[in-house]
């Protein structure tokens, strides 16, 4: 049964019900990313810990040119 | 030389990243401008794409100091979060500390810039605020437990210079032990150079670089002008004057008319 998360401002279904599994099931499992849940930040090391609800608001965020 | 949280700068230069025509032009534009510090911020990721991937790659080859930013937060919540989530990926506790008030002259909001710093500092970040030339709000940043202050040029990608050269030359008279960098608005070497000038430890510039011609060309320049200014600063230049004062000797100047 899958999950409907928002992702990065989109709609998308998860099979995932942590978010470590989530970052794995997206293709992000050895890639440098910062998350945040529901616009709260989740460090690296909760991951396995946080799990996912319907209608959750999931933030992905990896480094970018800057000024 | 005044150290950034115990950091002594190999140059006084912090180079953006961001607006660069190609990765190798961005590259090649760090190697020209010899600049220490690099300034990167977090966006969205594509899980097919990972864009971030490559970039954070060609960043870390520069072998420069990491300077993350929240650039685009308007609230104290949304600068602290970001920075929380700089702070992991960039493996750095520096943050270069923006919470903006305007959308057209991005200017720093001062009041949630001192709030947001306080949190950050509790936090065990090592804060570089954006802030403006205000001597209050450089003294609340200071309580607040900043150690460097990174007032305003001018409005961000401007590259008017330097519009307010006394409160800059003030807050520099005013804080004589802290390291202070010009950021933002810088649009030409001499507005590099004249930052210097006043003793400041260090400029933070990127539109004028990487929105130039030949951006190499550009930082080479930036760099050429930043050690002219910073050589001028150690100096002691001399102080201007209202009236002309003949630099030829009168003495035994002949009788002639």
């Amino acid at each position: 049964m899958k999950i409907d998360v928002n992702i990065n401002g989109a709609p998308q279904k998860l099979a995932a019900s942590n978010l470590f599994d989530a970052l794995t099931e997206l293709g992000f499992a050895d890639a440098a990313v910062a998350t945040a849940l529901n616009e709260e930040f989740v460090p690296a090391t909760q991951r396995r810990t946080c799990t996912l609800s319907n209608g959750d608001r999931l933030e992905i965020l990896a480094p970018m040119q800057g000024g | 030389m005044r150290a950034f949280y115990g950091i002594i700068l190999d140059t006084p230069l912090m180079l953006g990243t961001a607006q660069y025509p190609s990765p190798k032009i961005l590259a090649d534009a760090f190697k020209a401008s010899h600049a220490s510090v690099a300034t990167v911020s977090l966006r969205r990721e594509s899980g097919r794409k990972q864009a971030g991937q490559d970039f954070w790659s060609l960043i870390r080859d520069l072998g420069v100091h990491i300077l993350p930013n929240t650039a685009g937060c308007y609230t104290v919540k949304e600068a602290v979060t970001t920075a929380h989530m700089a702070r992991e990926v960039f493996n750095t506790p520096w943050i270069k500390l923006e919470v903006i008030g305007h959308t057209d002259t991005l200017q720093p909001d001062v009041f949630a810039l001192v709030e947001a710093a306080k949190i950050l500092v509790k936090d065990g970040f090592e804060v570089f605020p954006y802030t403006t030339e205000d001597l209050v709000v450089a003294e609340k940043l200071l309580h607040a437990g900043c150690e460097v202050l990174m007032p305003w040029g001018a409005p961000i990608g401007s590259g008017q210079g330097l519009n307010n050269l006394q409160g800059l030359r003030s807050l520099r008279a005013y804080f004589p032990d802290t390291p202070l960098v010009v950021d933002a608005g810088i649009g030409l070497p001499s507005h590099a150079a004249q930052a210097m000038e006043l003793g400041y430890d260090a400029v933070l510039l990127n539109t004028a670089v990487a929105k130039a011609g030949d951006p190499a060309q550009m930082a080479q320049a930036m760099a050429l002008a930043i050690e002219a200014g910073q050589t001028a600063a150690t100096a002691d230049p001399m102080e201007p004057r209202d009236m002309a004062t003949p630099s030829t000797p009168v003495i035994g100047k002949a009788f002639l008319t």
